[in-house]
């Protein structure tokens, strides 16, 4: 072969494995539909016989899940916080969080007041309450929305933090880069870069409770019953009543990303 | 997790102004990141200098057409480097080459990096100076730099008229093809922020375009640094004819690159979105001195300024090389704070519009001002080497001198 004819092949070679890649992919997206995310869908239940809980094979395709919060029923007590950087090994320093409480005081004069109260700041313990001047206070506990539409999955380059089919969005930790383009994206701050193993991490819904047949930690220890998980393709989800019974609101709804932590009562001063 | 980065952590935990998410304290993208858009901004800009030679036949510019070339060669070879340095895991880099997601923008880097160094940018060095190669491997004495010739030549023999003129159409060719991949490879950049929905700061349709103009004029400006520095280092008289085309370029550039920033800046204020109360306190706080005195003032108003009396044409050549060489300087020093603001200021301020972090620069660390500066020093190395090895003239220009003209395309 001489330099021409090389040449040549090199110049055909490179631009036939894009067109094969094209074609693959192509033919990927005619394949299985992804799964519908809307909320009221009356999708089936597992019509394959398979069903979820202990000791039965999983069937991720047949589950849907979101969370619901009921802001009111919220007391800051941080035990979900506490129970989720236990169960899922999160750094235990103020700066790492999968889930976090953030407290409201919205005075008279409109003004909101805004703390993480699992933060220590510098005005930890400050009594905002006992304030004359307050309208009105509430926590609002704060996670990973796994958008249907999300932002993340949308930028990650190497595909390592993906959306599952049962509707929970997980990184890879084997396959991230930490590029932290992800966290750039995400509208809610609910990553951050695992200090230990360098790579992006984030609420999982405890997708290994989940395919247990479980509830994830923070929903496990609620005492007031504020978090609710369900299926949303399951009629008989405590979700879906959650969804019939109250006027929910999804955080910034603006930016299109379809979160599917849904909030009742929600203020309209949090972000 | 080293117990100096929490406590450093919880200094800046004391320097939050207002709310931000709890996660955001850490700021990801460091001043590697910022170099990196500067550096392949430098890339585009100095090859948009070259291919107006090429392709528009400004023969006044032909003296910087080499320098141009190898610059944005020198430049693009270390552009990857503060990428791979940044990452959290950066022996896993090839992930990003080899399952790329195509919905990404930032998977793109490889095919777009790629694309740009071997389809445009050393094919067209490479019939560039094809023919200075084989005769330099011919005249030379020493054994050591005939093989280096003669391997960059990549043992190309021939010199006969039908060569020359099938390297010079093959150059016009891929300049053609090279100004809208130099567009491609720092307007991609400028995507990679600008389609961010989350940060307003960042999520502009403007933004790709801005970048592309700053990158003009940064690369102009660094040709033209490099011209006056190189000649003066060699003893040779500049061509102030081409000085003077090129500035004129470089001022309208600044104008142009002003206005999209200036119009990008009164559209957010009279949008007056939800974000615009933290913008404002974040550019009136936190990026005062590196936005408005740094890249306005320092690097756009005064070497405007300085650029128009240097035209009014009332000075003599000395004054003038003076003037060049004072606003080349300071507008490199406005671009560089230019992607500063952009890529650290889109991160001090939190996504819950409340509140503003602080950006602690590590001195020593690997993701650190001395790394960084060792990263821009780099290039200036590469092209050390390659204007030795590459001569930034023709041969059959560099007889007799001072006839810059005589061959056309």
């Amino acid at each position: 072969m001489n330099k021409r004819d090389f040449l040549k092949g090199m110049i055909l070679f490179f631009p036939a494995g894009g067109l094969l890649e094209l074609a693959r992919e192509a033919h990927a997206t005619e394949g299985p539909a992804a799964a519908a995310p809307a909320a009221s869908a009356p999708a089936a239940p597992a019509t394959n016989g398979k069903a979820s809980g202990i000791g039965k094979a999983y069937d991720a395709g047949s589950h849907f899940y979101g969370m619901g919060i009921e802001v009111d029923k919220c007391i800051g007590c941080s035990r979900c916080v506490e129970a989720c950087k236990a169960e899922n090994n999160v750094p235990a320093e103020p700066f790492y969080f999968r889930t976090w409480v953030e407290r409201y005081s919205i005075k008279k004069d409109g003004e909101a007041v805004v703390e993480c109260i699992n933060v220590r700041g510098k005005h930890a313990g400050d009594r905002v309450e006992d304030e004359p001047d307050v309208l009105r206070t509430f926590f609002v506990p704060k996670l990973c929305n796994h958008c249907a539409n999300p932002p993340c999955v949308q930028v990650c380059p190497v595909g390592a933090t993906f959306a599952t089919k049962d509707g929970v969005v997980l990184v890879d930790g084997t396959r991230c880069v930490g590029c932290r383009y992800c966290i750039q994206a995400c509208p809610y701050g609910a990553r951050y870069l695992n200090p230990a193993t360098r790579t992006a991490d984030k609420c999982t819904f405890c997708y290994h409770r989940l395919v247990k047949g479980l509830n994830p930690a923070c929903v496990e220890v609620c005492p007031t019953q504020a978090r609710i998980f369900g299926d949303l393709k399951s009629k008989a989800s405590r979700l879906v009543r959650f969804a019939r019974m109250n006027k929910i609101h999804v955080l910034k709804p603006a930016l299109n990303t379809e979160p599917k932590v849904y909030y009742a009562q929600l203020d309209g001063e949090v972000r | 997790m080293s117990p100096d980065t929490i406590a450093g952590m919880y200094e800046l935990l004391d320097q939050v102004t207002g709310y931000i998410y709890p996660n955001e304290i850490e700021i990801h993208w460091s001043i590697l990141i910022v170099v990196y858009p500067y550096v392949t901004g430098l890339v585009a800009g100095a090859f948009i200098l070259a291919s107006l030679v090429k392709v528009f036949s400004v023969e006044a510019v032909r003296p910087t057409y080499r320098l141009a070339l190898l610059t944005a060669l020198s430049f693009l070879l270390v552009a990857p480097l503060p990428l791979l340095l940044h990452l959290g895991r950066p022996e896993r880099f090839y992930e990003i080459l080899l399952t790329p997601n195509p919905t990404s923008a930032m998977a793109m880097f490889g095919f777009v990096y790629a694309w740009y160094l071997m389809g445009v940018l050393l094919l067209e060095i490479w019939f560039e100076y094809r023919r200075d190669l084989v005769v330099l491997a011919r005249q030379h004495d020493g054994r050591w730099m005939r093989l280096v010739h003669r391997v960059l030549s990549l043992w190309s023999s021939d010199i006969s008229e039908a060569a020359i003129r099938f390297d010079k159409r093959a150059i016009k060719a891929i300049t053609l093809i090279g100004i809208p991949s130099a567009f491609l490879l720092h307007g991609y950049v400028g995507f990679i922020f600008g389609s961010v929905k989350a940060n307003p700061w960042w999520g502009s349709v403007l933004m790709p375009i801005v970048f592309l103009m700053s990158a003009i004029v940064s690369g102009i400006a660094l040709v033209i640094f490099l011209y006056m520095v190189i000649t003066a280092l060699r003893r040779q008289p500049i061509d102030m004819p081409c000085v003077d085309t090129i500035t004129s370029y470089l001022f309208y550039a600044v104008i142009v690159d002003f206005s999209l920033e200036a119009l990008d800046f009164i559209h957010r204020l009279y949008q007056s979105e939800e974000s615009v109360k933290i913008l404002a306190r974040l550019i009136s706080n936190k990026l005062f001195m590196s936005l408005f005195v740094l890249q306005i003032l320092l690097g756009m108003f005064i070497p405007l300024g300085i650029l128009i009396v240097a035209k009014s044409g009332k000075f003599n050549e000395d004054l003038r090389k003076l003037m060049y060489f004072t606003a080349v300087i300071l507008i490199q020093l406005g671009i560089f704070s230019t992607r500063w603001n952009v890529v650290i200021g889109g991160q001090l301020f939190s996504k819950s519009f409340r509140g503003l972090m602080t950006y602690k620069m590590e001195v020593m660390g690997i993701e650190g001002l001395l790394t960084a500066l060792v990263l821009l020093a780099l290039p200036f190395a590469i092209l050390f080497v390659l204007v030795r090895v590459l001569p930034t003239t023709r041969l059959e220009e560099q007889a007799p001198r001072a006839l810059p003209h005589a061959a056309g395309d």
